[in-house]
C-alpha cells in the first residue's frame, strides 16, 4: 500500500512478566496509512506488545511513535499524543451512558468546537449509537458494546488507532460490519495496529501481517501473501 | 357508577401528572431554595419550633455534607477513605482557634463564613497531602493510609499544649445557626452534583468501574483522583467548622474512628453513588440516633443491626446509584439533534 513515513517503530521490543517471557525482543514499523495486524495464537504476546504501546506494562526495547520515544510516558499521555485505544474486552463503562462513554475519550482535547462533528461521524458510522445515546454502557449487547468502543476511539482522534481482539465474542456478521467499519476508517487516513485471532478476517483487510509464535515473529509479509502461505493457513486459518 | 369510578381514575391520573410536572420542573427549584432560606431565618426568629428540633436540623445539615463529601469518594470514585473525621477535625480546630483566639468576639458572627471557609481550605490542603502519596499505588491502600492519617491528627492534637492537648477548646461561641448550615448544605451539595456531572465527574465514574480502561481513553486518573479527594476533604472541614460551633467544645475525642463509621453508615445507608441518597442517609441516620435515645447504649447495637439488615435487602443502600430527577442535569442532546436533522435531510434527498 502507500509506503508513508514510519508512524510507529518497534525495536528489540521484550516484555517480561516475572520470570516469563511474553515477548522476546521483536522488531516492525507501522507506515502511516496502513492496516498492520499481529496474529497468532494465544499467549504469542500480541496483546503484551499491545499494552506495551499503550504504555501499560513496563517494557526493555524502543518504541517510538512518529520519532518521540515512548519509554515511561503514562498511558493517558499516549493517547493524548494521537493513539486511539480500543481495549481487550472493550472496556465500555457500564454505568454511563452511551453518551457519557463517548465524552469522556474527548478528556485531554482542546478542540471543543470539533466535537459534534466527531459525535456526528460516529453516529453516521454506527446509527445504532445515536439510537441508545441516553442507555447505559452496561446495557449494551455485545456487538453495540464492540461499536461504541470503536466509537469512542473515534471520539480520542488519534492518528492511529490500536485494537485488542474486536471480534471477540462477537457473530460473524458482526465481525464482518465492524472489518468494514476498520477499513472505512483507515481510508479516512487513520493508521491502524490491530490484533486479532480470528487470522482471516484480519489478513484480508491487513495491508502487512506479523504472525506472532511465542514472542517472536515467526512470518510477514502483506496479508494477501500470508493468506496464502501454507504454513499460515495451516496453523491459523484452519487448513 | 362506572361513570364515577372513570371520573375518579381520571381525577388521580390529573392529579399524578400535576406531581410529575412540579417534580420535574426545575424552576421550581430557585423558589424552593428561597422559601427553604427564609424558612431557616424564620424558624429560630419566632420560635416556630423549639430548640431541640433546631439543634436536631443543624445537625442534620452538618451530616449531609459529611455524607455527600464521603459519597464522592466512597461513592462514586470506589475507593475507601476512613479519614473523613480527621478532615472534620482539622476543619474544626482550625476553625476553632479562628474564632477563639485570633478573631475579635464582635467581628466573630460577621466573618463567620470566612471562617468555615478556611477550616474548609486548610482540610482540603491537609487532603491533598494525603493524596499525593496515596494515589500512587492502585487499589485498597488509602484505606489504610486514611485510618493512619486519623490516627495521627488525633495524637497530634493531643499533644499540642497550644491548642488544649487532650482536653480541647472550651467555649467556642455558637456561631453555627440554622441559616448558615442551610447555606453551606446549598453550596455542597450544589458543588458535589456539579462536580459528578461534570466531564471530571465522568472521570471520577470510569475510574470506579475500569480504571485501566479509563486510562486508555487518556482520562489523567491520578489528577482526578486528587481532585476528587481534595474537593472531599474541603467539605469535611466545612462540616467540622459548622460542627465545632455548634458543639462549643472540641476534642481530640470527639474526632475517632467511631465518627468516621457514622459518616460510612450514612453514606452506605442513603446509597453509594447518589446524592440524594447522601441526603437521606444522613437524615435516617440522625433522627434514628435521636429517636433511639431512650435506648441509651442499647442504639449503638440497634444501629449497626439496622445497616446489616440493610445490606442484605438493598445492598446498594435506599438510593444506591440512583438519583432524584432534580439532581440530574438536562441531557445534551445537541450532537443529536443535529445528527437527526441532517439524516433527515438525507433521507428526504434520497427519497
Amino acid at each position: 500500500m502507500s509506503q508513508g513515513n514510519v508512524l510507529l517503530s518497534i525495536r528489540d521490543l521484550t516484555i517480561s512478566y516475572g520470570n516469563i517471557m511474553a515477548v522476546k525482543g521483536i522488531s516492525f514499523d507501522v507506515y502511516e496509512g496502513e492496516i498492520v495486524t499481529l496474529i497468532g495464537a494465544n499467549g504469542a504476546g500480541k496483546s503484551s506488545t499491545l499494552r506495551g504501546v499503550s504504555g501499560l506494562i513496563p517494557y526493555k526495547g524502543v518504541i517510538t511513535f512518529q520519532g518521540q520515544d515512548m519509554k515511561s510516558i503514562p498511558a493517558d499521555k499516549i493517547v493524548a499524543m494521537g493513539i486511539a485505544q480500543v481495549p481487550e474486552g472493550r472496556g465500555i463503562f457500564g454505568n454511563l451512558t452511551v453518551l457519557e462513554n463517548l465524552k469522556l475519550a474527548t478528556w485531554s482535547r482542546k478542540d471543543k468546537h470539533e466535537f459534534p462533528k466527531d459525535y456526528q461521524r460516529v453516529f453516521d458510522i454506527f446509527p445504532r449509537l445515536s439510537e441508545r445515546q441516553g442507555q447505559l454502557g452496561g446495557t449494551l449487547s455485545g456487538g453495540e458494546q464492540q461499536m461504541l468502543a470503536v466509537g469512542r476511539a473515534l471520539m480520542s482522534r488519534g492518528k492511529m488507532m490500536l485494537l485488542d481482539e474486536p471480534s471477540m465474542g462477537l457473530a460473524p456478521v458482526l465481525v464482518r460490519e465492524i472489518f468494514s467499519v476498520l477499513r472505512e476508517i483507515n481510508q479516512a487516513g487513520t493508521t491502524i495496529l490491530l490484533v486479532e485471532q480470528n487470522a482471516n478476517m484480519a489478513l484480508r483487510i491487513a495491508s502487512r501481517g506479523y504472525v506472532l509464535e511465542t514472542g517472536v515473529i515467526a512470518h510477514t509479509g502483506t496479508g494477501q501473501k500470508l493468506l496464502g502461505d501454507p504454513r499460515v493457513k495451516e496453523a491459523y486459518l484452519g487448513g | 357508577m362506572s361513570k364515577e369510578s372513570s371520573d375518579n381514575g381520571n381525577w388521580k391520573n390529573w392529579l399524578s401528572r400535576q406531581w410529575a410536572k412540579i417534580v420535574t420542573n426545575r424552576k421550581l427549584l430557585p423558589v424552593l431554595l428561597v422559601i427553604g432560606l427564609l424558612l431557616s431565618f424564620a424558624i429560630p426568629q419566632f420560635g416556630l419550633l423549639n430548640q431541640y428540633i433546631v439543634l436536631i436540623l443543624i445537625y442534620v445539615g452538618i451530616n449531609i455534607i459529611l455524607s455527600t463529601s464521603l459519597n464522592l469518594v466512597n461513592g462514586y470514585m470506589g475507593e475507601f477513605s476512613v479519614g473523613h473525621a480527621g478532615f472534620m477535625a482539622v476543619g474544626a480546630y482550625i476553625s476553632a482557634i479562628l474564632t477563639t483566639k485570633i478573631i475579635p468576639d464582635s467581628l466573630a458572627p460577621w466573618l463567620f463564613p470566612l471562617v468555615v471557609f478556611a477550616g474548609g481550605t486548610g482540610a482540603a490542603l491537609i487532603g491533598l497531602m494525603v493524596a499525593i502519596p496515596s494515589f500512587k499505588t492502585r487499589g485498597d491502600y488509602l484505606a489504610i493510609v486514611t485510618l493512619a492519617f486519623l490516627m495521627i491528627v488525633k495524637s497530634l492534637i493531643e499533644n499540642i499544649e497550644v491548642i488544649g492537648g487532650p482536653r480541647g477548646i472550651p467555649g467556642i461561641t455558637r456561631l453555627t445557626t440554622l441559616p448558615w448550615t442551610f447555606i453551606w448544605v446549598v453550596i455542597a451539595v450544589w458543588v458535589i452534583r456539579n462536580f459528578v456531572y461534570s466531564k471530571f465527574g465522568r472521570g471520577v465514574l470510569s475510574i470506579r468501574e475500569d480504571e485501566i480502561a479509563s486510562d486508555l481513553m487518556s482520562v489523567n486518573s491520578r489528577q482526578v483522583k486528587m481532585l476528587t479527594f481534595v474537593i472531599s476533604s474541603f467539605f469535611a472541614g466545612v462540616a467540622g467548622a459548622l460542627f465545632a460551633h455548634i458543639l462549643q467544645f472540641i476534642s481530640p475525642r470527639v474526632f475517632d474512628i467511631i465518627k468516621s463509621t457514622d459518616i460510612l453508615i450514612m453514606v452506605y445507608l442513603g446509597g453509594i453513588g447518589s446524592i440524594a441518597g447522601s441526603i437521606l442517609g444522613a437524615l435516617i441516620f440522625t433522627i434514628l440516633l435521636e429517636v433511639l435515645r431512650p435506648l441509651g447504649m442499647w442504639r449503638m447495637v440497634l444501629m449497626p443491626l439496622v445497616l446489616v439488615v440493610l445490606m442484605i435487602y438493598r445492598p446498594r443502600g435506599i438510593m444506591g446509584l440512583r438519583e432524584f430527577r432534580w439532581f440530574v442535569p438536562g441531557y445534551d442532546l445537541i450532537a443529536t439533534n443535529l445528527w437527526r436533522k441532517k439524516k433527515e435531510a438525507k433521507d428526504v434527498s434520497t427519497s
